[in-house]
């Protein structure tokens, strides 16, 4: 996997560059999900970052308690009747006390969950490799095409140092 | 001065590629009270739990009172940092690592309290409940399971909470890193890239998790009061336990906090960003705590008082003016009597002052733990049963020991994981300060509208 990019020191040059490339992919024929975008930290209020925004992962942790909360009390109550233990007459499967353990599973469930959920979402764990670059530590964002096709590189460029970029290079995955 | 983004990621990488002496020698000293701990235990394990002074019927002592002590401690970090990442508070951004690390560090070490207290630790996983050969099975009414629950939810979810926006940062070492380092941190940092659909996922997980840890950590100090408030035992058998145990653990949480990261700062060298402003606005949270706490002793004193039941009377008056009175008082002055000054005067709220007022209170918090376990369980309710309990070595061994493993723990944390986190301090340079902003119009004409107050710098 390559890639060529610019580096921007600011996150409207960024969007500038991103739109560029996006008006340009059909015409330099190239997919608009080869754009790739790489910061050190999350910028807000960007379209470019913004066009990810997406509910599920809460949805997802609501079901991962749901799970959580069917688990515990079927841990409870089903192993309770399988093990009865002596209880003076008093309730075998006591609403009470295996609430507490109910609410620890479903709270269990929503974090397991969500963790799932964000690896999944995220793409991770990704071995195979990433492009990044030294500069994006020191605050700037890589805004490039991933695999672009040979031809059309002088007009990336172009595009990448017309909107903006204080460096344009060209990287393989590490 | 605002530093740059080059100079943050300079500044917080430093402490994992150079430590000084001074680290060194902590490192040393920690290890030291380890090793005494694990040939303590050795000797304990050979020997038999007899070398505890542990007796007839005071069953539980240090060893309890180390475990609820370092499950308060917990609460310093993910409960803090989960309340000040919900409100968007942007001081919290030097703070939060160091308090989430702190709950981990802290959850392991009292979880490991109760194994060493079972005599037989190799036997450990009957807790767990499975079908097995013996037919048995732990009982859910029991607060003891509630606690196995309580604690492994609170570790998984204190964990995820620290390890999410630290896998950023473990990008950073990577990036930053070469030959085995850079192998490592690769693999921590999961092939993390900075896409913006993952820093979109990393903040709804963050979230999420802030949402779901608050009643968690409230949840598990609760259950482990109930250890105590669920038996007919003379001044546990109370309702004010659960809220009583839940303001002590963040008191003794916040103190711990301070505490650590007044010693970081000098250790990693990071004055420039753990300032007196965050040692300021934990010292006040912490004044809070204290007069709450004081609140909470004096009802729960008052209610056995005005009650005048015999054998929680004779409890009390042990506490007040006998056996106990001078670890009582010195726990009112620990707790109440040093820090209500230092932390109501602005000028004494300094980080000196903060430090020394958290010191105090970490060890009056962990006298007070002794004084619910110890005074209870020496006069029931029969007084023919009474009995005493001293210490000995081993268990003194043992509590010194957990000290030096959890400043052993995070000082090797501090090694191998930046204890501020890179990514949002920078966040923190953005022009808007880090607050969200909403885009109005359409992508090509970004109209910015923030939402929050802007930073002073800005507003200038």
């Amino acid at each position: 996997m390559k890639a060529l990019y610019g580096l921007y020191a600011d996150p409207e040059a960024a969007q500038r560059a991103v739109d560029s490339l996006r008006a340009a992919s059909s015409e330099l024929k190239f997919d608009a999900r080869q754009i790739l975008i790489v910061s050190g930290e999350p910028h807000e209020g960007y379209e470019f970052t913004d066009s990810h925004t997406t509910a599920s992962p809460y949805r997802w942790a609501v079901l991962g308690a749901v799970v959580g909360g069917t688990v515990g009390y079927l841990l409870t109550t089903l192993s309770q009747k399988s093990y009865p233990l002596p209880t003076g007459g008093m309730s075998l499967t006591p609403a009470w006390t295996n609430g507490i353990i109910v609410y620890e599973m479903i709270m269990l469930g929503a974090i397991l969950t969500t963790l799932v959920v964000l690896l999944i979402g995220a793409g991770l764990p990704n071995f195979k490799g990433v492009i990044t670059d030294p500069e994006i530590g020191t605050g700037k964002i890589l805004v490039g095409v991933v695999d672009p096709p040979e031809n059309s590189q002088p007009e990336l460029e172009r595009r990448l140092r017309q909107a903006g970029a204080s460096q344009v290079k060209q990287s393989s995955a590490s | 001065m605002q530093r740059t983004a080059e100079q943050i990621e300079h500044d917080l990488l430093r402490p994992l590629f150079h430590s000084s002496g001074k680290y060194w020698i902590a490192v040393a000293l920690a290890g030291s009270l380890l090793l005494a701990g694990v040939a303590a235990f050795g000797y304990q394990l050979y020997t038999g739990i007899g070398v505890w002074g542990i007796n007839s019927p005071v069953f539980w002592a240090f060893d309890i009172t180390n475990f609820v002590f370092w499950i308060g401690i917990s609460h310093a970090g993910t409960l803090i940092s989960a309340i000040l990442r919900l409100t968007n508070a942007t001081w919290r951004r030097p703070v939060t690592r160091c308090a989430e690390a702190i709950t981990v560090f802290s959850i392991l070490i009292g979880g490991i309290i109760p194994l060493c207290h079972i005599g037989r630790p190799w036997l450990a996983f009957w807790m767990i409940p499975y079908p097995s050969e013996r037919h048995i099975w732990p009982s859910f009414r029991s607060p003891l399971a509630w606690d196995f629950f309580a604690i492994s939810t609170y570790l998984t979810g204190s964990t995820t909470f620290l390890y999410l926006p630290t896998i950023p940062d473990f990008a950073a070492v990577r990036d930053a890193a070469t030959g085995l380092r850079k192998k490592i941190y690769r693999v921590l940092a999961l092939g993390w890239q900075g896409t913006p659909r993952q820093w979109q996922r990393l903040e709804i997980a963050m979230h999420i998790m802030a949402v779901v840890i608050i009643p968690v950590a409230v949840s598990v100090h609760t259950i482990v009061s109930w250890d105590f408030s669920m038996t007919l035992v003379p001044m546990w058998h109370s309702s004010i336990f659960g809220p009583y145990f839940v303001a002590g653990a963040i008191f003794s949480g916040i103190a711990a906090l301070i505490l650590t990261m007044a010693l970081l700062r000098k250790l990693l060298q990071l004055e420039e960003y753990l300032r007196p402003i965050h040692f300021e606005n934990l010292g006040k949270l912490l004044l809070t705590m204290s007069l709450l706490w004081f609140y909470f002793t004096f009802a729960e004193r008052l209610t056995a008082w005005y009650g005048n039941s015999p054998p929680e009377m004779a409890v009390f008056w042990e506490s007040i003016r006998k056996q106990f009175a001078p670890l009582f008082w010195t726990m009112v002055f620990c707790n109440f009597i040093i820090p209500v000054p230092i932390l109501a005067i602005k000028r004494l709220r300094t980080i000196t002052g903060t430090a020394i007022a958290s010191f105090t209170v970490v060890v009056g918090m962990w006298l007070e733990r002794f004084l619910i376990v110890v005074p209870s369980l020496e006069h029931k309710f029969l007084p023919y049963s009474w009995g005493t309990y001293r210490p000995t070595w081993v268990e003194d061994t043992l509590m010194a020991s957990s000290f030096g493993f959890m400043a052993l723990l995070y000082l090797l944390f501090s090694k191998f994981v930046p204890m501020i986190s890179i990514w949002e301090m920078k966040v923190g340079l953005q022009p808007h300060g880090g607050f969200p902003v909403v885009v109005t119009g359409d992508s090509k004409h970004h109209g910015l509208v923030l939402e929050g107050p802007l930073p002073r710098d800005v507003a200038e």
